[in-house]
């Protein structure tokens, strides 16, 4: 009798171990497996967001003329190549670096790390650092020294874009910490290279002939980009890399919200482009290709910042004012304030950058972030505001004080001879179309 | 009538055609060129070889006109086309033997004005 309870005991106590040891195999294959798929689905993302360099590439070519395509392409080159070796050196360190009052990051310079989660988080993202620094190289097209252009691109890359991203994307950042919400970086990114560039432009100087004086009054004058398609094929790889931009930044390959994501970027995308074409068509009276891509872009940099936490309806709002916005904004600087931008990246990534972070504080939807329209009240909105008007002050002063310095040591612009013969040939010397006759007249 | 044949600075047609304008010469043919002269070439290199680029870029205005506005269009041609380097370019006058608009069928000083 005795020996039989034992027996029984032995086994219900073997059979409760197992299923124990069972259960811990489990969780422990899970977390293995989550860990797997984080690993995937970030490398995967920051692929994606590294093709976004071949897009801003083939789109500025496009948008510019023929005699400057390998310096554009270069520049595009070298300011992620260049650019890579800065934020490893010192750009991780300062933007994820353990955190001095939230201002500014202080340790793992050189990634000094064994850890594999952290190559994985480097890799994700130094291929946002370098989208931050090529919007740059659209506004200063056809006129910037290559030299300068590389300097700015280290210093861009180590120091203006790590500190104003640590602020927002170290977790304890200082706008973290009054609960500013930028998702995948409309203004850790796309604002910050917006307002860079429009730094740059500004110092640099139209290109000759962009502007003429008749009875006293400045006029504009069109100077039109030499290859269309290569400029839409640009547009649409940067639209392909935007899936990898946005629903990367779940930074979870296990997230259910990657969907929702991709949905609402390709909303906000479409109604950006949709839109643009439609002011086109009312205010130039043809719809205009290169202004509806424009506007694609426009949506997608306005959605950044909240395509997690708004509904498709939403997204589509968001898109359709960012639509508005860059027709808008590309008229005004180029006709009123007279700032020559060859491709539209202060409109499409500085003004639609600061509006889809504005756009948060109006159409967020989730449990923890609720905007104007959904009851949340002025207290997001107000927050937003905050960080877009510090990150403006931060990245335009940034890029005045760098390309001020840059002006007056090594210079910033090409001679006007080389100007006239196109940068190809002054800083490369050789051509982008050889055996073709490319002539200009302007 | 003449026929004035003038080779410039691609960069230099848009103040020529101002300069044209202004002095009331409207009609012209404008076609690319490319040329050497005193200017020489320049040196490009593709891969570290290197490449001698004499044949320059140029456009070609041509302007057939009625004698009495040679002058004040070769004129109007210096004024654009001058920079004082070397590379500005030539001006040719020919003899013109006929002009005919294709439209009208007319010939002559009416037609080429």
């Amino acid at each position: 009798m005795k020996v039989k309870r034992i027996i029984l005991s032995v086994i219900v106590g073997l059979l409760i171990g197992t299923t124990e040891l069972f259960a811990n195999e489990i969780t422990e294959t899970l977390e293995l497996h989550s860990q797997a798929l984080d690993m995937i689905w970030l490398v995967l993302a920051a692929s994606l967001v590294f093709f976004m360099q071949a897009g801003f590439a083939m789109m500025e070519t496009g948008l510019t003329r023929a005699k400057n395509a390998n310096n554009i392409i270069m520049k595009n080159l070298m300011d992620f190549s260049a650019g890579a070796l800065a934020y490893w050196a010192v750009g991780w360190a300062i933007m994820y670096g353990a955190s001095a009052s939230g201002i500014i990051g202080t340790d793992q310079f050189f990634l000094k790390a064994t850890d594999n989660t952290v190559f994985r988080d480097w890799m994700f993202q130094v291929v946002f650092a370098a989208t931050a620094a090529t919007i740059v190289s659209g506004a200063m097209a056809e006129r910037t020294k290559f030299s300068s252009y590389l300097v700015y691109s280290i210093f861009v890359s180590a120091l203006i874009y790590p500190i104003s991203g640590h602020w927002i994307w170290n977790s304890d950042g200082w706008l973290t910490g009054i609960g500013f919400y930028d998702f995948a970086g409309s203004t850790v990114v796309h604002s910050v290279g917006g307002w860079i560039a429009l730094a740059g432009a500004i110092l640099l100087g139209a290109r000759r002939g962009k502007y003429f004086e008749i009875n006293g009054k400045k006029e504009t004058r069109a100077i039109p980009g030499h290859n269309m398609p290569l400029a839409a094929l640009g547009v649409f790889i940067l639209w392909f890399g935007w899936y990898g931009f946005n629903a990367g930044s779940t930074l979870s390959g296990t997230d259910p919200g990657i969907g929702a994501i991709a949905v609402t970027t390709t909303l906000a995308a479409s109604a950006g482009a949709v839109m643009s074409m439609v002011i086109s068509w009312i205010w130039f009276k043809k719809p205009d290709p290169s202004m509806s891509l424009n506007g694609a872009l426009a949506g997608l940099v306005a959605i950044t910042a909240g395509c997690a936490v708004v509904t498709p309806t939403g997204s589509i709002l968001i898109g359709l004012i960012a639509g508005i916005l860059v027709v808008i904004s590309v008229e005004v600087i180029d006709k009123v304030f007279h700032v020559d931008d060859p491709v539209g990246a202060v409109s499409v990534h500085g003004v639609c950058g600061a509006w889809g972070t504005l756009a948060v504080g109006f159409f967020a939807n989730t449990g923890n972030i609720k905007g104007l329209f959904y009851g949340g009240g002025f207290s997001q909105l107000g927050i937003q505001a905050i960080g877009i008007f510090s990150i403006f002050v931060w990245a335009f002063g940034g890029g005045m004080l760098l390309f001020f310095i840059i002006k007056k040591t090594i210079g910033l612009r090409v001679t006007e001879k080389e100007e006239l013969q196109g940068l190809d040939i002054g800083e490369h010397g050789s051509e982008a179309y050889a055996g073709f006759q490319i002539f200009t007249t302007q | 009538m003449k026929l004035i044949i003038a080779y410039i600075q691609p960069h230099k047609l848009n103040d020529i055609k101002q300069e044209l304008f202004k002095t009331g010469v409207t009609k012209m043919s404008v076609t690319n060129a490319l040329g050497c002269g005193q200017q020489m070439g320049y040196h490009e290199s593709y891969r570290g070889v290197d490449i001698e680029v004499n044949l320059l870029k140029k456009v070609r205005i041509e302007i057939g006109i009625n004698e009495t506005f040679v002058e004040p269009t070769v004129e109007a041609i210096i004024r654009g086309a001058r920079t004082g380097n070397i590379g500005d370019g030539k001006i040719f006058v020919t003899n013109l033997e006929q002009c005919i608009r294709i439209r009208s069928g007319e010939t002559g000083n009416t037609a080429i004005g």
